[in-house]
């Protein structure tokens, strides 16, 4: 898993069935200093995560169809918690 | 999921079996502002109503298989939607 910033969502019309109803999140990826690498992926919301939250994010394709419930669900990165805190080691 | 734009179509004149009945299109990915990113990939286009200028969002590997339908198709990258529109919080939103 990783974690990352919700920064913007993507509206899409016309998706896969399973997109259906869920919404598609942008999420920046962050460094272990809590800052944006310049890496991105468009996950699909697992928990009801929105606007600047700092989340946790399954980027593995069963996992994900896992948590769907659906076995042919062509998804591979799924929101799946919402982060309060994260303590960084002092060393 | 990753940001792409349709740049053009791909016509092959020989195709295995499998793939007769999948659309393909060239696709170069996007970063998250919608600039190019990375090579051009063949994206085969699991909505089947992508066409070039359109900005879609893709998957990769065992996902892009299940992706179109019939599915479990060999393919490694498939459109998963159109976009209609990108939104990026502002700072003020995300503060």
């Amino acid at each position: 898993m990783i974690l990352g910033r919700i920064t913007g969502n993507v509206v899409s019309t016309i998706h896969h069935p399973i997109v259906d109803g869920r919404k598609l999140l942008l999420a920046e990826r962050l460094d272990q200093h809590g800052k944006p690498t310049g890496a991105y992926l468009i996950a699909l919301d697992g928990i009801g995560a929105g606007r600047g939250e700092t989340v946790l994010i399954l980027d593995e394709g069963s996992g994900a169809r896992q948590i769907l419930n659906d076995a042919s669900a062509p998804v591979r990165s799924i929101v799946v918690g919402i982060v309060d805190e994260v303590d960084l080691g002092s060393n | 999921m990753l940001l792409g734009r349709v740049i053009g179509t791909v016509v092959p004149a020989i195709l295995v079996d499998e793939l007769s009945a999948t659309p393909l299109l060239w696709v170069q990915p996007l970063d998250k502002k919608g600039k190019p990113d990375g090579d051009p990939l063949v994206c085969a286009d699991g909505t089947r109503m992508a066409g070039p200028g359109q900005v879609i969002y893709w998957v990769s590997s065992r996902e892009a298989a299940l992706a179109l339908d019939p599915w479990f198709v060999p393919v490694d990258d498939a459109i998963v939607g159109l976009v209609d529109e990108v939104h990026h919080y502002s700072k003020k939103e995300l503060d």
